[in-house]
């Protein structure tokens, strides 16, 4: 029994790992041998791939593009919900309960039905293909998120610690961002890094709102398999190098993530 | 833990209230503006009342993609779910594993959905696909872009693989938030590992499990990108999920009255059964 309640995470670990692993294997072959015939590892390795991405232009700006508006995004997210979550967590006001579910429900929208009217929206107020845009309309699922995970940690402060702080002469806006930030800033660490894993990963309101400047490396790597048939090789590299940010951030707030939501209310 | 009255708060939520407000209420009034209305190009708009609402609520389509969705659905939470917990449980629970079990897990939740689509589609094909070519290989007859159940057993395995971590990551933090002091009383009385989890880590995960619950199913009734990577919505229409079908409508044929009824029938079922979830949820808490 013992021996065998390691088979279940044995077999998910294995599950896990080789889907990763055949896009890894892809990129470092040529599109011939991918195509050609089954090989479960690269016979001629190559780094054609990885190299045609870093000095071509149209495919290295679609990482550039996303990280600007991925990071533009999470500053903006994290910035508007401080201070909204510190209002949830400290004080009653009149339709808080209601606010917070509409929050919510906000990431129960799909964003399939929006597309469209962002698309609309976003040219009418003339914003279309720019970072800003797509850094906007991911504040869609990303704001009501980041209250959330905030004000789990918010809660878990005890309210002691404001009331000596006024008592002390502290104004608030001292208070908040001299002791009340740094006691919670594992929290912003969590909540930093969901926002900017949720932009990072979400395509289609992201592809729908830029065309040219602003393009997103999961949009190029969409068209360029339109326009030139299937460069599996190329999509695979660019696939890869896709989770290398956010492989970056997870490693930094590894020892938080799990904490941040076992904070978190619904 | 009483909270104080303020309503000077509403300042502090302002701006959430403004950003997220742009996002949602004006694309949300276009979408009910559609619903109500035909067009036939060049922006020339008829008054249709609530006729595409009859129609989309008596369409087989309809009910059709609702059916396949809700099957979708319960099919992965019914996986993912003990699946994440039996996952968690057995996670290191210290010493340096930890982080590398924690990475490890986060790693299919920091990929694009249009390359998870992207890598599924071609890590499954028959010929050229690593999980294509081990399933024919071991004598099953598996084509995912012919065949109805192999795309739906696909389209699953893709998802478990994709968001189960999640499910762990919650559990995980569920189990580490329990004082070992618990499991040494557990010790002392001699109780076996089953009631353990029944009694300890269960109940004292149920929080964290109704978040990951609510989270899954919020996303999976709104998944769209990864199946439309994957099967495009078929072999035929046999993996067409709600929004697969939503987007074929409104942006294939350009029917944007049905499709936008459609999506407003759409997001109140979402509503409803979050909202159900959301007050069972709460109505827990206060009792505690």
């Amino acid at each position: 029994m013992k021996r065998l309640s390691w088979l279940v995470p044995f077999l998910y670990v294995l599950f896990l790992l080789l889907p990763i692993y055949w896009l890894v294997s892809m990129s470092f072959k040529t599109t011939n041998e991918i195509l050609g015939a089954f090989s479960p590892w690269p016979r001629t390795f190559t780094f054609d791939n990885y190299i045609k991405i870093f000095t071509d232009r149209t495919w290295y700006s679609g990482y550039i593009n996303s990280l600007i508006y991925t990071t533009v995004n999470t500053v903006i997210s994290v910035v508007v919900a401080l201070p909204a979550a510190y209002a949830f967590s400290r004080y009653r006001f009149v339709g808080d309960k209601h606010l917070f579910f509409w929050l919510l429900t906000n990431r129960m929208a799909p964003a399939a039905v929006f597309a469209l009217p962002f698309f609309q929206l976003y040219s009418a107020i003339e914003l279309f293909d720019t970072h800003i845009a797509v850094a906007l309309a991911h504040c869609l699922f990303n704001i009501p998120l980041a209250v959330w995970i905030l004000e789990g940690f918010m809660s878990a402060v005890p309210r002691q610690l404001d009331e000596t702080a006024y008592i002390d002469g502290y104004r608030f806006w001292r208070f908040f961002l001299r002791i009340f930030l740094p006691t919670i800033a594992a929290g912003v660490g969590v909540t930093a890094f969901f926002c900017f894993m949720f932009s990072w990963v979400e395509l289609l309101l992201a592809k729908t709102l830029t065309s040219v400047a602003a393009k997103p490396i999961a949009a190029t790597m969409t068209r360029t398999a339109s326009s030139s048939g299937y460069e599996l090789g190329l999509l695979a590299a660019a696939g890869t190098l896709t989770i290398v940010p956010g492989a970056f951030v997870i490693y930094f707030v590894r020892n938080y993530i799990a904490k941040g939501f076992a904070l978190g209310r619904v | 833990m009483g909270k104080t009255e303020n309503q000077k708060a509403w300042f502090f939520v302002l701006p959430v209230f403004v950003l997220v407000a742009f996002n949602a209420l004006i694309p949300l009034m276009a979408v009910v503006n559609y619903s109500v209305q035909e067009t036939f190009g060049n922006n020339v708009f008829f008054f249709e009342g609530l006729k595409w609402f009859e129609e989309v609520l008596h369409s087989d389509r309809f009910h059709a993609s609702l059916l396949r969705q809700l099957a979708f659905t319960g099919t992965i939470l019914a996986i993912e779910v003990p699946l994440g917990v039996a996952i968690a449980l057995s996670m290191p629970r210290r010493g340096p594993w930890v982080s590398v079990c924690l990475v490890l897990m986060a790693l299919p939740l920091l990929i694009p959905w249009n390359v998870v689509g992207a890598m599924w589609n071609i890590f499954a094909l028959p010929d050229i696909g690593l999980l294509g070519r081990m399933l024919n290989g071991l004598g099953f007859n598996y084509n995912y872009t012919q065949q109805p159940f192999s795309a739906w057993a696909t389209l699953i395995a893709m998802d478990v693989w994709h968001w189960t971590s999640l499910v762990v990551l919650l559990a995980y933090a569920g189990l580490s938030a329990i004082p070992d002091a618990y499991y040494q009383a557990a010790k002392i009385d001699g109780a076996s590992s089953w009631a353990v989890l029944r009694h300890i880590q269960l109940p004292k995960m149920k929080r964290v499990l109704t978040i990951a619950i609510l989270l899954r199913f919020m996303d999976s009734f709104n998944i769209y990108t990864e199946p439309f990577v994957l099967t495009g919505g078929g072999p035929g229409n046999t993996t067409t999920l709600l929004s697969i079908d939503l987007v074929k409508m409104a942006l294939g044929q350009f029917d944007l009255g049905r499709a936008a009824a459609m999506s407003i029938v759409y997001f109140l079922i979402i509503l409803l059964l979050s909202w159900i979830f959301y007050a069972a949820m709460t109505r827990e808490e206060g009792r505690s």
